[in-house]
């Protein structure tokens, strides 16, 4: 079975639907370094999700290629090459007739693994994905929306596939949910390192998940492909702007937290932890009326101070 | 002797034995107690036979028919039709039809049987084929499934419930035509049906046979749901 993560190098992947007079993905080329997220957005008939499934070749590229550690999809087994590839979809796609061990066994037994070692294989995704073991064997009609997703992704990374592809998996969950998926996949991210393509049409998702972004514009041409500090700070030309929003400012603040700040003496103000983001200590502010906060580090203890200004700096 | 032209001819199933029985009551348990083991019993044992060699090969050829049809629209379309009108036909014009090539033999009312359980039971398995949603089928195919795994790993198993259900019906509306086997060959739960028909409609055998083949449909039925249970435990998750 696989393992590790691999390098992604998109060069110059094209699909031309025929009949079509606009390609659905247009001579894109990037690379994705092991290990890290990149996430595809932009709006929809930007070929975000055309050009994931380049990859594990549900699509098949018209011209162009694309590289995973150097090996052309194209020279692979559709079906190897496949099972090499976490695949997480929106809808999740759990199979409704299997337990959720027997689900997260999928690829294992294609790969012959035996009964006992896809039990403890699901054991421990299922930890590792948050859920308590007794999920094994549940149904999936017996899970919530947010169990569902975690149960997918525990699917996708049972094989321990060195590349994952994920198009928009937290799509249909409530914000809350999805927030707390989001920072659980960040963790489990951290854990495991794999190389992620990440399809979604949510900005924010993006600046949140993403290593790197790629903003794919109409006709599926590349608009830019930056780091998220990058993509808000510098936008590459008026329709990056456009699409990143006009609060992109603001978006910016959320890359960053109090702990990067210089600290002035302490003074009196509402307590903040320092790994609280920019974002979020402005709002602070402002909901207080206070122009002044008090930093402290993670049990409480008063580190210095920052200003409003300090923080808009 | 008038008394036996008012009773009619002496006839070996009715009019020899107890009172009840001479004046053809609804029910005279001391005649279903007398010719269960002649009677009865061989007619239910026949009856089973004919319904189950009829939807054992009834679902064959509509397994074979549904795995071209579920995949090939035009094939669908024609095989749909041709189950359609093999449905319409009533049985006995079907009997009819048959027996100038096959006889007055058993194999006259299989092919009229298993005609009869084609419709339900190739419609079911095609359209469970077809309700599988689409996310499963390409999380299967994303994962690296090949046809032949994905057929038999995802799509027939989840199927499995819709297939199920034709069967129940395909079974318990061979079991009620079977009766009418009785005109061809003199087996099964329609022979005693017939022939006390044929002597002054005598009841209690009437009723018995006839009571036999509902209690078999339901006993076939009854099983048939406990088989699905065990073989879908998921639906009812």
């Amino acid at each position: 079975m696989p393992g590790d993560a691999a390098e992604l190098v998109f060069d110059e992947a094209t699909k031309q639907y025929a009949g079509r007079s606009n390609a659905a993905v247009d001579h894109l080329s990037l690379t994705v370094p092991a290990g890290e997220i990149c996430v595809l957005v932009g709006p929809s008939g930007g070929g975000k999700t055309t050009a994931l499934k380049l990859v594990n070749r549900l699509i098949e590229l018209t011209s162009g290629d694309i590289r995973i550690d150097g090996t052309s999809v194209r020279d692979q087994d559709v079906v190897q090459l496949r099972r090499g590839i976490g695949y997480v979809i929106q809808q999740v796609g759990l199979f409704p007739h299997m337990t959720v061990e027997a689900n997260i066994g999928t690829v294992p037994r294609l790969y012959d693994r035996s009964k006992e070692w896809i039990r403890n294989r699901s054991r421990e995704l299922l930890e590792l994905v948050g859920l308590d073991s007794s999920y094994a064997r549940r149904y999936p009609a017996q899970l919530s929306g947010g169990e569902r997703q975690r149960v997918g992704l525990a699917r996708a990374l049972a094989a321990d596939p060195p590349l994952m592809l994920m198009d928009e998996p937290f799509g249909p969950i409530d914000p809350i949910v999805r927030a707390r998926l989001q920072d659980e996949f960040l963790r489990l991210q951290r854990e495991v390192r794999k190389t992620v393509v990440f399809v979604t049409h949510d900005m924010d998702e993006a600046i949140k998940v993403g290593d790197r972004i790629a903003i794919l514009r109409r006709g599926g041409r590349l608009a830019q492909y930056d780091t998220p500090a990058a993509i808000l700070e510098q936008p590459a030309d008026a329709f990056v702007a456009d699409f990143v929003g006009a609060d992109r400012a603001l978006k910016a603040l959320a890359l960053h937290t109090l702990a990067e700040l210089e600290l002035r003496p302490a003074a009196d103000g509402p307590r903040v932890p320092r790994s609280t983001t920019l974002r979020d200590a402005l709002a602070l502010t402002i909901e207080e009326h206070a122009d002044t906060i008090a930093v402290t580090d993670e049990d409480g203890r008063v580190l210095g101070s920052l200003t409003k200004d300090d923080l808009l700096r | 002797m008038s008394f036996l032209v008012g009773a009619g001819p002496v006839i070996p199933n009715f009019g020899k034995g107890s009172a009840c029985e001479r004046s053809n009551g609804w029910f005279c348990t001391d005649w279903l107690h007398a010719h269960w083991g002649d009677t009865l019993q061989p007619a239910l044992v026949q009856h089973l036979w004919l319904s189950a060699v009829a939807v054992g090969i009834g679902f064959a050829i509509a397994f074979v028919l549904a795995l071209v049809g579920f995949r090939r629209r035009p094939f669908d379309a024609g095989i749909g039709a041709l189950a359609d009108f093999l449905y319409t036909i009533p049985s006995l014009a079907l009997f009819q039809l048959l027996v100038p090539f096959t006889g007055l033999t058993v194999t006259t009312v299989e092919i009229a049987l298993v005609s009869y359980t084609l419709l339900v039971l190739y419609r079911n398995m095609v359209e469970g084929l077809r309700g599988v949603p689409a996310d499963v089928l390409e999380a299967a195919r994303g994962m690296g499934m090949t046809r032949a795994q994905t057929f038999r790993r995802v799509e027939l198993p989840l199927a499995l419930p819709a297939i199920l259900a034709g069967l129940r019906i395909a079974t318990v509306s061979t079991i009620s035509v079977a009766t009418v086997a009785a005109f061809v060959i003199p087996k099964g739960l329609g022979e005693p049906i017939f022939i006390a028909l044929d002597q002054n409609l005598f009841k209690t055998e009437i009723l018995a046979a006839g009571g036999l083949a509902v209690a078999l449909a339901l006993a076939a039925d009854g099983l048939l749901v406990l088989g699905q249970r065990a073989a879908t435990p998921w639906s009812r998750a």
